[in-house]
């Protein structure tokens, strides 16, 4: 284009991207034995869970997984999850569901472990939710798929990358929603506790966490979600399961296996959300 | 509203030259605020918004003190500052003669747990504990084993009424309720120190004045310190054994409620007193004639007689010799008892259709009485006769205190109810000692 070469022409071009390369460069020399251990741990535990889940006849775990939908979400709920796991096992996607539903698992789990400590200082510290709100901003507007590039020269191809930018992609709602959750409670509420004397961790305890309960599951609903999208877009990079069988239909042209696929996704998708949602619902009816 | 002395002995807490200025660089607020600079010119020059300026005043033990002040006047703010929900910028807090801006983190929690409780506002209930989880809080940060703080707590529910309301959730309650919780929740860890913010302000006018007559038949069985933060002169005025009056974050004036009434400090003050009903106020002790001849029981119906016709009195009251009170005789009986020789005056002293009333008898209770015509006593607690009320000496502290508070041209509600019902030959205090019958 020739507005660009007139601006290389006035300004020489900034050279953004050689500098994140050389950034990238440096961390991969230096985190690659870490990196490369991560990736053997996880590599071989998601391994061994889908190959265990993949040994079980798929009835049983369609049975386990809608008795524990039954548990948190009722009889509707678990019926409809019954019915949608059926349709996915018959019209063949199962195991390709079971390896992406591990995956979101463990990217959740990650998530989870690391966005609500960092949600909680970030609703304590004022300091600290102004330096992370921009970052997260930024973290939830970026391209999901630029998060899968940086993670190969640290994990490999593979679950472990596809998990580490999922967890990357997925954060930021726990975090924000968990500050939130912390921020938004009464004034006057935080005063009376401290009035009684109450510690930081007592009140962080025994007021401010439980009275953000239902904010903080409400993110970690979004974060499951958004795990789940990126984890199908993961199978860019090799992670398998239903995104693997999107990605084949579309590099083979066959428009009626994507949509099987798709659709499996937006089953899982649904069931997640309604059995999540729940939970929150639940928290808050008991506070 | 008791002017004892020995009531003060002790001082409990204590501010002196307190500051509070919110932003960046307060002590720069504080600095321009002791210059004399104004609450606006500070916040024009610098951006800085000063809440509390050079507050200093003591509260003594057992004593409710009300701060009082239209909104942003810093009175919140202030009340905050005590016990360090709020950093004081400037200036000393001293409890119990400890300067609690020098504590550090875990000795200021310390004497929060020890000293301090605070009912608010919006209740600041929590709202996922039960009411007894509520109340049984401060004693459960403390440490306090779980039998022994439910305990605790249920004693509490019961001082405020709630018996039996432990399982609901806050909820469920109405706004009376909920202060009432608030309120049992601040007592059950047995503090030296009450602060109330706004405490029935929320609550609607019935419920509040029941609150406010439960607070002080409560805290007469209680007796703690109590810091009481409102914006509603009447309550502060029925609350307050004293009152501090603020205006844009400092103090305009601190007194008895009399005072403060009667002797207003500047025009805000003054404008602030002129929409308030006197009566409900002043007192029986503050109307009564202090000097007003009486007859012992021992001395006889002659004696008496030659007293009334002394002071010009178609009747006085008995007293016996220790003072207290037996009843009132009328010239009449005592001029039959003379001429039947009876010796002692008991035996013909009226006892029944006497009045007495106590010493802080609201002056509002007391027209019907006068308008009765019978001779209204007034005694202390022992039964001991203090004074005499006479409609004249009513109407004469009334006009006193009224031409002093309020614009002369401004005929009040007041002076109306209490010129109407007397008829225009009762004129004021100089002749009222002929009334005395």
């Amino acid at each position: 284009m020739g507005t660009r070469e007139l601006m290389g022409d006035i300004i020489p071009r900034v050279p953004l991207s050689e500098w994140i390369e050389s950034i990238l460069d440096v961390l991969t020399t230096l985190l690659a034995t870490a990196t490369r251990a991560v990736s053997t741990v996880f590599r071989n535990g998601i391994r061994g869970i889908t190959g265990f889940l993949d040994t079980l006849p798929p009835i049983v775990l369609i049975l386990v997984l809608v008795g524990i939908a039954w548990a948190i979400a009722g009889r509707r709920i678990a019926i409809g999850s019954f019915l949608g796991f059926l349709f996915i096992w018959n019209i063949g996607l199962w195991g390709a569901m079971v390896s992406t539903l591990v995956l979101v698992f463990f990217a959740t789990i990650l998530a989870v472990a690391l966005g609500l400590p960092l949600g909680i200082v970030a609703g304590l510290s004022d300091r600290f939710f102004l330096i992370v709100k921009p970052i997260l901003d930024f973290m939830q507007t970026m391209p999901a798929f630029v998060y899968l590039i940086p993670a190969i020269p640290f994990f490999g191809l593979g679950a472990t990358s596809a998990i580490m930018s999922t967890v990357i992609f997925s954060i930021p709602p726990t975090i924000r929603l968990t500050a939130l959750g912390i921020r938004q409670i009464d004034k006057e509420l935080v005063e009376a506790a401290d009035s009684f004397g109450s510690t930081t961790y007592q009140k962080l305890v025994k007021l401010q966490l439980p009275l953000s309960l239902p904010t903080v599951m409400a993110g970690i609903n979004q974060t499951i979600m958004l795990a789940l999208s990126m984890v199908v877009i993961a199978s860019m990079i090799g992670a398998g399961g239903l995104g693997g069988e999107v990605w084949r239909a579309i590099q083979r042209l066959r428009p009626g296996d994507g949509f099987s696929a798709g659709l499996a996704v937006v089953i899982l998708a649904m069931i997640l959300d309604r059995v999540t949602q729940k939970i929150a619902a639940q928290d808050r009816k008991a506070s | 509203m008791s002017d004892n002395n020995s009531e003060k002995a002790n001082v409990k807490i204590s501010l002196r030259n307190v500051y509070k200025v919110f932003g960046k660089n307060a002590a720069r607020g504080v600095e321009l605020s002791k210059k004399g600079l104004s609450k606006d010119e500070i916040l024009e020059k610098t951006k800085l918004a000063v809440g509390v300026s050079n507050v200093s005043f003591d509260v003594y033990e057992g004593e409710t003190l009300v701060v009082m002040g239209l909104s942003g006047s810093g009175k919140s703010t202030l009340i905050r500052c005590v016990n360090r929900i709020m950093e004081p910028t400037a200036g000393e807090i001293l409890i119990d003669d400890v300067d609690i801006t020098k504590l550090n983190d875990d000795e200021l929690r310390e004497v929060r747990r020890k000293k301090f409780s605070m009912v608010f506002q919006s209740f600041a209930l929590f709202p996922h504990r039960r009411v007894i989880e509520n109340v049984e809080y401060g004693l459960e940060i403390q440490g306090v084993d779980k039998d022994v703080r439910r305990e605790k707590a249920e004693t509490a529910l019961k001082l405020v009424g709630l018996d039996g309301w432990g399982d609901y959730f806050p909820e469920n309650l109405s706004g009376g309720m909920k202060q009432r919780v608030g309120l049992a929740r601040a007592l059950s860890v047995d503090p030296d120190i009450l602060l109330m913010d706004e405490a029935f302000s929320a609550l609607d006018p019935l419920i509040r004045s029941d609150m406010q007559d439960e607070l002080i038949a409560l805290n007469d069985r209680v007796r703690k310190t109590i810091l009481f933060i409102t914006h509603d002169l009447d309550e502060a005025l029925k609350m307050g054994d004293r009152i501090v009056l603020m205006k844009d974050g400092y103090v305009v004036q601190i007194g008895t409620p009399e005072e403060i009434l009667t002797n207003p400090a500047d025009e805000y003050v003054q404008r602030f007193v002129a929409n308030v009903d006197i009566t409900k106020v002043l007192t029986a002790q503050d109307v009564m004639k202090i000097h007003s001849p009486v007859a012992f029981v021992k001395d006889g119906p002659r004696v008496a007689l030659r007293k009334m016709k002394e002071h010009g009195l178609s009747g006085m009251f008995v007293v016996k010799s220790s003072g207290e009170l037996v009843g009132h005789l009328t010239a009449d009986k005592a001029a039959q008892a003379a001429k039947d020789e009876k010796k002692w005056l008991d035996q013909v002293t009226d006892r029944d259709s006497v009045l007495s009333v106590p010493l802080d008898q609201p002056v509002r209770t007391l027209f019907p009485m006068v308008e009765s015509g019978n001779p209204i006593a007034v005694v202390d607690e022992d039964h001991h006769f203090k004074g005499v009320i006479v409609r004249g000496s009513i109407l004469a502290a009334l006009a006193e205190s009224h031409s002093d508070s309020a614009p002369i041209e401004e005929p009040s509600e007041l002076a109306s109810k209490v010129l109407t019902p007397g008829t225009s030959d009762e004129p004021a205090s100089s002749e009222a000692d002929k009334e005395n019958n």
